[in-house]
């Protein structure tokens, strides 16, 4: 029955559902995870890289995230073809809007406007919906700093931590368990970003080439951009495993101790 | 040359003067635009009582004269979209920001089959740089600038601003001014402009005042 539905992007199955939408979500489900943590003092937005193969050309470092403007980058969970695409229309939405008024697109607007595009993708016929959730942050004079997520529907949603792509929802939750809100700066965003991803990629041990992360802070009355170098994704990483050894070795600690006391009341 | 002096003196295409008169100073706190309110058909006053100082938002002023279709036109364009503006991002554009954006449209429509010919003052009150003025023509050029005069009555009040003007005064110096500047223009320009709206904007929003009425020459 779904069948006569679901080759259409633009007609509702009898269930109230739209199918290809659904199966776009599903691929996103697929892609490598994006993850982004607002700070009092700047954004991180955090990817895990899917392509490593040691034949590859090293000339794009960073594969993705892209900035956008001045003011804003965004990272994307999807098909690496439609989000190029996407970029493309969201650097030229900004351009033309900065040059129409002089100064850099609010964010949101700059997110409302290509959803608005990804929306008509689910809507006028003979076309698939854009396979690509993305993570915005940004910075404008209005709300600050901001970061906003995006699905191929349309949707959109300003957010203080979110996580997007492969097991994102394992991701969300560990977020909002560890996520103190308005009491985190960006080191500790970062620190949360490394821990988070670490623990919900498929991969025993985290390396610098399968992560990239970029920050955005305010530097003298500007917003400064920067993707992390291999060395600085190392320390992170580093700092994150001494600690997770800490801790393992801490909770050994107290179950030793534990039954050791209860060996102590058996006897 | 004198830096007050509009870039399109050097443009290719002539600028063609108005036989109206738009008066915009700024000050410290407040801005005052004036214009005169005479619709003129060949050589016939049609209309004296026209107001041609538009109100785009509560923190922009917008003063225009030219072609008589035209100003309207362009003025009611430029106000609702900065209204469209508002509504849709939920704040307002900025003075410089809308400077910017009636200069974009004038260039486009400068180059377009219908351009519109008219002559702007804009005064804009931005909350954290206070009051701002800009001078903008149907050449599309622009200029932040103390004070704008448009139409022939520039050459008969400019050098009297120059002589005069100071961004300290208060209002009441600042009508003296603008009084004076009106007065020169009917002692010395043929063209009878007799009556002028006057509106101040500042960080209450716009405010119009009472409007100055020549009754006969200064020197007379």
């Amino acid at each position: 029955m779904a069948r006569r539905y679901d080759t259409r992007t633009t007609i509702f199955s009898p269930e109230g559902r739209l199918y290809q939408v659904e199966y776009a979500m599903e691929a996103i489900g697929h892609a490598g995870t994006c993850l982004g943590i607002l700070a009092s003092d700047g954004i991180v937005l955090a990817a895990e890289r899917r392509n490593t193969n040691k034949l590859l050309d090293e000339a794009f470092s960073a594969e993705k995230i892209y900035k956008l403007h001045n003011d804003m980058a965004c990272s994307v969970a999807g098909i690496t073809s439609d989000a190029n695409v996407l970029t493309n229309e969201l650097r030229q939405i900004a351009q033309r809007y900065l040059l129409q008024y002089g100064e850099s697109i609010p964010c949101e607007r700059l997110v409302s406007w290509l959803c608005d595009i990804k929306q008509a993708y689910t809507q006028y016929g003979g076309k698939r919906p854009f396979g690509v959730s993305i993570l915005y942050m940004g910075w404008d004079r209005h709300h600050g700093f901001q970061l906003y997520q995006s699905d191929p529907s349309g949707n959109y949603g300003g957010w203080k931590a979110t996580c997007i792509g492969n097991n994102s929802a394992a991701a969300v939750s560990m977020l909002k368990q560890d996520y103190k809100e308005g009491q985190t700066n960006l080191d500790q965003a970062l620190a949360l970003a490394v821990k988070v991803l670490s623990k919900t990629l498929d991969m025993n041990k985290l390396t610098t080439d399968k992560l990239e992360i970029a920050t955005l802070t305010r530097v003298n009355n500007q917003t400064k951009i920067r993707v992390l170098p291999h060395s600085e994704v190392e320390e992170l990483i580093k700092a994150f495993e001494v600690e997770e050894a800490a801790r393992i070795k801490k909770e050994k600690e107290e179950k030793e101790r534990k039954q050791q006391k209860e060996k102590e009341k058996s006897k | 040359m004198n830096k007050l002096f509009p870039q399109s003196f050097l443009h290719p295409v002539p600028y063609i003067f108005a036989m109206e008169a738009v008066i915009g100073i700024n000050f410290n706190d407040f801005s005052l635009i004036a214009a005169d309110t005479h619709a003129v058909f060949s050589i016939i006053f049609v209309k004296n009582d026209v107001d041609k100082i538009y109100t785009l938002s509560d923190n922009l002023l917008m003063g225009v004269i030219g072609e008589a279709g035209d100003t309207a036109q362009f003025a009611e364009f430029i106000s609702k979209n900065i209204q469209l503006f508002k509504i849709r991002n939920g704040f307002e554009l900025s003075p410089k920001c809308a400077a910017l954006f009636i200069q974009r449209n004038m260039a486009d429509y400068l180059r377009s089959r219908t351009p519109y010919h008219c002559n702007l003052v804009l005064a804009g009150f931005d909350k954290e740089k206070g009051p701002q003025m800009f001078y903008i023509d149907y050449l599309a050029t622009l200029a932040e600038l103390p004070y704008v005069v448009h139409g022939y009555p520039m050459m008969f009040t400019l050098g009297l601003l120059d002589k005069d003007y100071r961004p300290d005064m208060t209002e009441e110096e600042a009508i003296k001014l603008m009084t004076d500047c009106i007065y020169e223009i009917n002692t010395r320009f043929v063209g009878s402009l007799k009556n002028y709206v006057v509106k101040k904007l500042d960080a209450n929003g716009v405010k119009r005042l009472p409007d100055i009425c020549v009754t006969k020459p200064k020197n007379s």
